[in-house]
């Protein structure tokens, strides 16, 4: 609970399965905490300003640069880790290109809200990917590590979801995983329309600076707090 | 002291074995460290091989397109995605073969590329030196690895004239077609078909 006068948090480091730290020391999590100015505004339209950065990004973002997108610093240390973990980036998109290839599609970076904007917001600018958790539904910090046979996603995982496979690699909390690595969420823990305080986290891979992740949490926590 | 010497000897063989038998296991705990430890390491190399692969090809593609593209390769994509995981050795040795394959071919697409580049300049030059020669040989810019629509052409000078006289040009035709007017009237959301093709082209959904 971030109370009113409590000075602003900063981005914290997630734990790490010790097997993770070994393997793959280049990746990290980083979390923050933000508290949605406005109560219920997470699903509803964004502000004129949010939507005028997107439009911004939009014409900032043009074919050419999604055609050599794969070559700049950031996203191309997404794509080699993708393939470190068993993902092929040209079948499992990064979260930059899979943005990039829909502002191609669609013409541009369309509104979906204020969540999704500031989460799109982020992305577009720094090429890090940002998610966004129900702050109210964890328990403890978040970490990343292996699911255990038999997990699920969440803690009241839903029937037709079935179990996770061994091995995969989650964003969890204290009790449940919430999280596949660059995947889906818990559907019971991801931030609605009603959250007012969400925890938002950013994962960091080999090749990017702390700095451009940072800067991507504090962004999508300035969207999201704006009054 | 009679009884203790075979007393005495017994437990000095039985300490000799406990501490044989304590000395293989740490030998062979070392052993199984150093292994796990090497083999983390060559796993560690895998990556890096990964990492230095992928920039290539990544580089291939961004360099050589509209000509070279992703699409071309969709045979060798990956498999089916399984998710995130700590990959094996042999996983990773998989990725890393298969990657590596990967980009040879986007090499030969490439040094083929260049190839048909270099004819097609040359055979600019034989059609600007002897156009005569040449009649009517049409010769698309992309082919000399420009962007646009226009083609070279040997054109007779005069139109009919020209042809009956022998007297022919080369001739750059103009440009594209604008899709939709003039470009500043156009905001982000007015995207050209022709645009969007190529971003699709691009990201290897159209062939």
């Amino acid at each position: 609970m971030i109370s009113d006068d409590a000075p602003e948090p900063e981005p914290e480091l997630g734990w790490r399965a010790r097997e993770i730290e070994r393997e793959l020391p280049g990746l990290g999590l980083m979390v923050v905490q933000a508290r949605v100015a406005r109560p219920g505004a997470l699903g509803a339209r964004s502000p004129v300003g949010v939507e005028d950065r997107l439009h911004e990004l939009s014409n900032r973002f043009r074919g050419a640069r999604a055609v050599t997108l794969r070559r700049e610093p950031v996203p191309a240390a997404y794509r080699a880790f993708f393939r470190h973990v068993g993902l092929d980036p040209d079948v499992a998109r990064t979260p930059i290109e899979a943005v990039a290839l829909e502002r191609m599609l669609r013409g541009g970076f369309l509104s979906g809200g204020l969540l999704e904007d500031s989460l799109l917001i982020a992305l577009a600018d720094t090429g890090v990917p940002v998610w966004a958790l129900d702050a109210a539904a964890i328990d403890g910090p978040l970490g990343i590590r292996t699911s255990v046979e038999g997990e699920s996603l969440g803690r009241s995982p839903r029937a037709a979801e079935g179990p996770l496979p061994a091995g995969r690699l989650v964003v969890a909390d204290a009790s449940a995983a919430l999280a596949v690595l660059f995947g889906e969420l818990a559907v019971d823990h991801e931030a609605k329309a009603g959250t007012t305080e969400v925890t938002l986290f950013a994962i960091k891979v080999a090749g990017v600076p702390s700095l451009y992740v940072e800067e991507a949490l504090w962004m999508c926590r300035a969207t999201l707090e704006q009054p | 002291m009679t009884q203790s010497g075979p007393v005495m000897g017994r437990t000095h063989e039985w300490e000799r074995g406990r501490s044989a038998i304590g000395v293989g296991a740490a030998s062979t705990d070392d052993r199984e460290v150093e292994v796990e430890v090497a083999e983390r390491d060559v796993r560690e190399t895998l990556r890096g091989q990964i990492t230095r692969l992928e920039h290539e090809s990544s580089a291939i593609v961004a360099e050589g397109f509209p000509h070279i593209s992703p699409a071309d390769l969709q045979e060798l994509r990956g498999e089916a995605v399984a998710g995130p995981r700590l990959l094996t050795l042999a996983e990773l040795e998989r990725v890393r073969d298969r990657l590596a394959g990967h980009t040879q071919d986007l090499r030969r697409l490439a040094a083929e590329r260049v190839e048909h580049e270099r004819r097609a300049h040359e055979q600019l030059e034989a059609m600007k030196l002897e156009p005569d020669r040449h009649k009517l040989v049409r010769l698309p810019v992309r082919d000399l690895g420009e962007g646009g629509c226009g083609v070279w052409e040997v054109r007779p000078r005069l139109g009919l004239i020209g042809m009956l006289a022998g007297w022919w040009q080369v001739k750059l035709s103009s440009g594209c077609p604008l899709a939709k007017g003039p470009r500043m009237a156009r905001g982000p959301l007015d995207y050209s078909v022709a645009e969007r093709h190529r971003a699709m082209l691009a990201w290897g959904l159209v062939r």
